[in-house]
Parts: structure tokens; C-alpha cells; sequence
């Protein structure tokens, strides 16, 4: 085994897949226990762990990751259309078709580096979503979204003799992705996207895109061609968003444009800077907290709220049900907003580097506690 | 001069920016094994000549061959994968890695070439590379400092890792912008002792130097650069003895 990754990352995957395992468990008392909220947290954080071999390892900073996203999507309930009903060849299926548009996409980006390569990576994501709504119309189902119908043509599923009971639903030999099957699937990947990260990084490949992030006029002239090295970044985390969209698709089977917005590429870059940009785990963290939130904040409504504030007096309670009430439900994004510009400006390194600090701080009064008992014997 | 073993030269290369005329007519041969220092003063066109030679900078007309090759319209990635590394005026370093990183990946580079899609190994299994990266830094003297954020060194140290960076790819052509600018005098001769040991070794080396002291320890050539143009080429001695260059040197201060 330690061929394979060093002891340390080993213990980081045991662990990680432990917390992701119980999530049903730990997070029942938070209200976030079911499974159509598990899965959403599997699937976004998968997206956060390829956006961040290409931001955090490589520091190309993309706005327009969700293209691949939704592309994923769709290449899967396609593959539910016309192939199969089993999840297992709709996946591979949209990750490689993901990946293809993200080499080509990255090849003309990646042309261009900082502000510029970002804002070509938001103007094809924007074109891919008006197309997607538009010209493209016959493969996207433009605004009615992609769906599946009884009478798709399923050419595998038929030919194997398989009949339809029911509405399709995807499923995995047999077995249908609803519920905790679906959200166990989809934390099967995240594991697994969790450890091949950990692989990138931790290689020769991943070390690269560390030193291109770091100095790029170093690498140049150290012998080494940048472009093919970020391109690889950039098709890799296209992949993992692609992965990202499928699996959506597997839970939900219903692709629509706006997967492809750009306020769902902006949402992917701050779940990684919240979290921890360049970090494993950070990422992951900060998309299960927007997630979380988003969740819990968008269902409050005005009579949440006043009940909430109902032990005040008198026309206090009302006043401040109307200041939180800006703050929640369809105005969650406001309060997103402000967590995020709390962390950039006092935790640049987002969550993970609180908990850096928290851990610092610990082993410090730990240090200055030892002094302290040796001395008080000697009083 | 022997044409035989010369394994640079620059020919008849002429850089204009605008109207300026950084470099005009350089005629430059730099011998195999020797170490051919460019000085002059300030603004005289060093810089943009070694920019020209590394392929940062392209020449207005002329062209530069390394061992019957043009360099002239390749990367600096290219040109570096044909045995030619440099040394920069403010060190080129990766500041967020560790020492040892550093210098593990330029030997990553030689060995691995300008790309190659390494991920099933982990760095730890590198042990070769690692092993030559640790022997590097021994030879400079920072074998100590291996697992220190490279941002986080000293100046001189920052250089010294910056030359180990080169030295490891084991170039046949080193080129050494002011190795030794801003560094104690300690530290100078600490770096000239390393680079009197790597002449020994057979590499070529030109450099570009204000320091004299630096310049008269290491050089076997010297041309003498001002306002674009060569107004001298010859061992120490005759650059030392040339009229033109003393009124070259001194012309600024009447």
C-alpha cells in the first residue's frame, strides 16, 4: 500500500470516507439527514475536488465550469434515452463527452492566462448556455429541460428484453438510484473522485502544476511546456464536472440549461475559495456548507421567522422578521454573499486555514501549559 | 580563434527597440569548457543579449546557433531541453515550494523531457530523482534548508538554490545573469569557489557581471559591451590593458 499513496493520505481517504459514510448519521440532528440533500452534497463536492486541481493546484482560475457540468448532464439522460436505463454507461458516457468539450474549450483558453484565460472560460460558458437554450433546442429541450418518456428508444435495454414497469428511473443493474441507494452511489464517487485527487496531487503531474502556479517564467525555462501540462488540469477537472453532471442526472433525471449558468460556475469558485483553495479537503467542505445553507435558508419564510422571534416584545419581533427576512429564502444569496466576503477578508485561506489556526492556537496553550506545571511544584 | 569547439555564437545580431538600438552588429563565439563573462556598464545591452541568446527575446535580424543549431524563433522550453539553463538577475524561483521541490523538478525535466503525463507514481517513489536532488544540494551547501519554503530563504540562499536548479539538469551551456548582485562579499566568494568547482567539471558558462572582482576570478574571455555594440574581446589580460575599454568604463565620469 504505501507503493500506492503515502501513510498519511491513506489515513486522510479512511477517514474522509468514514464522515462521508455516516453522513446519514451525524447529520440527522442538523436537519440534513435525508438523501436528496446527501446526494446534492456528494455530487457538488465532487465538482469542488476537479475545480481544484485546475484553481487551487494549478491556478487557473475558470468561471465557466458549469458548462461541463451541465454538458455532463445531459450526455447522461441522453445515454438514458437512447441506450440504457443503468447509470454505470450514462456516466462513463458524459464523462468522456465532457471531457472532449473541455479539451476544446481549454485549448482555446488556456491560450490566454489571469484575468484574460477567466473571462474567455465565462464567455464560452455563457455561449454554451444560450446555445443550449436556442440553436441547440432539438438535442437540449431548451427551456422544458431533457426528461425521460416511456417512449425513448433505449436500444440496449430493449435488446436485452428489459420491460418498463412504471416511469424510468435510472438504475444500477436492476437496482434503482432513489433514495439512500442513490445517495451511497453517489458517495461511492465522491470517495472515489476524493483519492484519485489525492493521486494527482501527490504525483510527479501534481507537483507540476503546483510549480506552474507558483512560476510559470521557471517552468519555461526549466525545459518544460506549460500549455499541454494546464490543459491536462483543465480537461481533468472538466471530467470531474462532467462526472458531477451525470450523477445529477442519475439522481434527478431531468437536465435543464440553467446547470450550464454562470451563477452555478461562479457558485463552484466560492465553495473552493470558502473552503480552501489548493486544499483536499477544503473544497469539499466549503460545498457541503453552501449546500447546507442554501438548503436550510432558501425553506425560512416570514412565519418561520416570527415564530423564531415571537419571545421579543411587541413590534421588536416584527421589525427584525423583517430585516431576516431579506436574508432568507430566495435572498439566501445575500447572506451567502456576506459569509463570503467575512472569509475572504479575515480567512483567506477559507475554512481550512480557521481550522489551521484553531489547531495553532491549541498546541501553542498546550506549550505554555507544560512551563506552567513544572513550575507550580517548585512553589 | 578556433571554430572548431566554439558551442556558441551569436551572429551578427542586431536588436532595435523602436529607435533604439539595443544591440547592433553582435559578433559573439563562446568556446566549449571556457567561461566567457559580458560586462559593461550600465545600459550597454547585457541583459537584452542574454534575453536574445535564451530565446526570451527575439532578434530584429541575425541569429544564434548552439551546437549547430538555431536557436533563433525557439521557446525558452526548447531551448532549454538543448542543454542551456540560466541563472536570472532576480532569482526565478518556485517560492511556494519546498528547496528540495525545487530542485527536484528541473531534474524532473531532464529526465521526463518538456511533458510527459506522470501521475500514477507519487513523489515519494521518485527516490533517483530525489537522491540527486539531495546530492545537489549538498554541493551548494544547502542540504540543511531542504524542507524550507523556498520564498522564506535569504537572498544569497535564494541564488545559490537558483544555480543548484541549474546545475542539476547538468547543462552544457549555463548562462549566469550578475550571479553574485547583491550578495555579501562572504557569499560572492562562496559562489565563485562553486562556480571555480563547476569549470572544472567542463561546463560552459557566460556571464554577465558588474562585480570585476567576480569577473577577473572566473573568466577565461571577456567581451566588453557598450552601448550595443562589442568594443572589445580577449583574454583578461588584453581587455584589462584595452584603452577603449578604460574610456568606455571612465567616458561616463568626466
Amino acid at each position: 500500500m504505501s507503493n500506492l499513496m503515502p501513510r498519511n493520505d491513506l489515513l486522510l481517504l479512511l477517514g474522509f470516507a468514514i464522515v462521508v459514510l455516516a453522513m446519514p448519521i451525524w447529520l440527522a440532528p442538523f436537519g440534513a439527514g435525508y438523501p436528496d440533500l446527501l446526494q446534492r452534497f456528494m455530487i457538488f463536492g465532487i465538482f469542488a475536488v476537479g475545480f481544484n486541481i485546475l484553481f487551487g493546484l494549478t491556478g487557473y482560475l475558470s468561471f465557466g465550469h458549469a458548462a461541463f457540468f451541465g454538458v455532463g448532464s445531459y450526455a447522461a439522460v441522453w445515454s438514458f434515452k437512447l441506450l440504457t436505463l443503468d447509470a454505470i454507461p450514462a456516466i462513463i458516457f458524459a464523462v468522456a463527452i465532457s471531457g472532449l468539450f473541455a479539451l476544446v474549450i481549454g485549448f482555446l483558453c488556456l491560450r490566454r492566462s489571469g484575468i484574460y484565460f477567466s473571462i474567455l472560460t465565462l464567455a464560452f460558458a455563457q455561449m454554451s448556455y444560450n446555445l443550449a437554450y436556442s440553436v441547440l433546442t432539438p438535442i437540449t429541450n431548451g427551456e422544458t429541460g431533457l426528461q425521460l418518456t416511456l417512449s425513448d428508444p433505449r436500444i440496449v435495454d430493449v435488446a436485452l428484453g428489459k420491460t418498463l414497469v412504471g416511469q424510468p428511473v435510472p438504475n444500477i443493474l436492476g437496482q434503482p438510484l432513489s433514495g439512500y441507494a442513490g445517495f451511497y452511489f453517489c458517495a461511492g464517487f465522491l470517495i472515489l473522485a476524493f483519492f484519485l485527487a489525492q493521486r494527482v496531487a501527490g504525483s510527479p503531474f501534481g507537483m507540476m502544476l503546483k510549480a506552474i502556479k507558483s512560476n510559470q517564467t521557471r517552468m519555461q525555462f526549466t525545459g518544460f511546456n506549460t500549455r499541454p501540462y494546464a490543459l491536462s488540469a483543465f480537461v481533468i477537472s472538466g471530467m470531474y464536472a462532467g462526472l458531477a453532471g451525470a450523477l445529477l442526472a442519475v439522481t434527478d433525471p431531468l437536465a435543464g440549461a440553467e446547470r450550464m449558468q454562470w451563477t452555478a460556475s461562479g457558485e463552484v469558485v466560492l465553495m473552493t475559495i470558502l473552503g480552501g483553495v489548493g486544499t483536499l479537503v477544503g473544497p469539499v467542505i466549503g460545498a457541503w456548507i453552501i449546500k447546507y445553507f442554501e438548503n436550510i435558508l432558501s425553506a425560512l419564510n416570514d412565519n418561520i421567522l416570527a415564530r423564531f422571534w415571537s419571545f421579543l416584545p411587541e413590534g421588536m419581533d416584527s421589525v427584525l422578521v423583517k430585516i431576516t427576512s431579506k436574508f432568507v429564502g430566495d435572498g439566501w444569496h445575500l447572506t451567502l454573499g456576506l459569509a463570503f466576503v467575512i472569509v475572504v477578508i479575515f480567512l483567506p485561506g477559507g475554512i481550512m486555514e480557521g481550522v489551521r489556526r484553531i489547531a495553532a492556537a491549541f498546541r501553542r496553550s498546550d506549550n505554555s501549559a507544560k512551563p506552567s506545571a513544572r513550575t507550580q511544584p517548585a512553589e | 580563434m578556433e571554430k572548431s569547439n566554439v558551442v556558441l555564437h551569436v551572429a551578427d545580431v542586431h536588436k532595435r527597440f523602436g529607435g533604439l538600438h539595443a544591440l547592433a552588429d553582435i559578433d559573439l563565439a563562446v568556446e566549449e569548457g571556457k567561461t566567457h563573462a559580458i560586462i559593461g556598464p550600465n545600459g550597454a545591452g547585457k541583459s537584452t543579449l542574454l534575453n536574445v541568446i535564451i530565446g526570451k527575446l527575439a532578434p530584429t535580424s541575425g541569429q544564434v546557433v548552439f551546437d549547430g543549431q538555431i536557436l533563433t524563433g525557439r521557446k525558452p522550453f526548447q531551448i532549454n531541453q538543448l542543454g542551456i539553463a540560466r541563472v536570472f538577475q532576480t532569482p526565478e524561483i518556485f517560492a511556494d515550494l519546498s528547496v528540495l521541490h525545487n530542485v527536484m523538478i528541473p531534474a524532473l525535466a531532464k529526465r521526463d523531457g518538456m511533458f510527459k503525463l506522470n501521475m500514477l507514481r507519487t513523489l515519494d517513489s521518485e527516490t533517483g530523482i530525489r537522491a540527486e536532488a539531495e546530492h545537489m544540494l549538498e554541493d551548494v551547501g544547502m542540504i540543511n534548508r531542504r524542507d524550507m519554503m523556498a520564498g522564506s530563504l535569504s537572498r544569497g540562499d535564494k541564488r545559490r538554490m537558483e544555480l543548484a536548479m541549474c546545475l542539476i539538469q547538468h547543462p552544457r551551456l549555463l548562462l549566469l545573469d550578475e550571479p553574485t548582485a547583491g550578495m555579501s562579499r562572504h557569499d560572492t566568494n562562496t559562489t565563485i569557489e562553486l562556480l571555480k568547482k563547476i569549470k572544472s567539471r567542463g561546463m560552459t558558462k557566460v556571464i554577465i557581471e558588474h562585480d570585476m572582482h567576480v569577473v577577473f576570478s572566473l573568466a577565461d574571455k571577456i567581451s566588453v559591451l557598450a552601448q550595443g555594440r562589442i568594443i572589445a574581446d580577449g583574454s583578461p589580460d588584453e581587455v584589462r590593458g584595452n584603452p577603449k575599454v578604460q574610456e568606455a568604463y571612465l567616458g561616463g565620469a568626466h
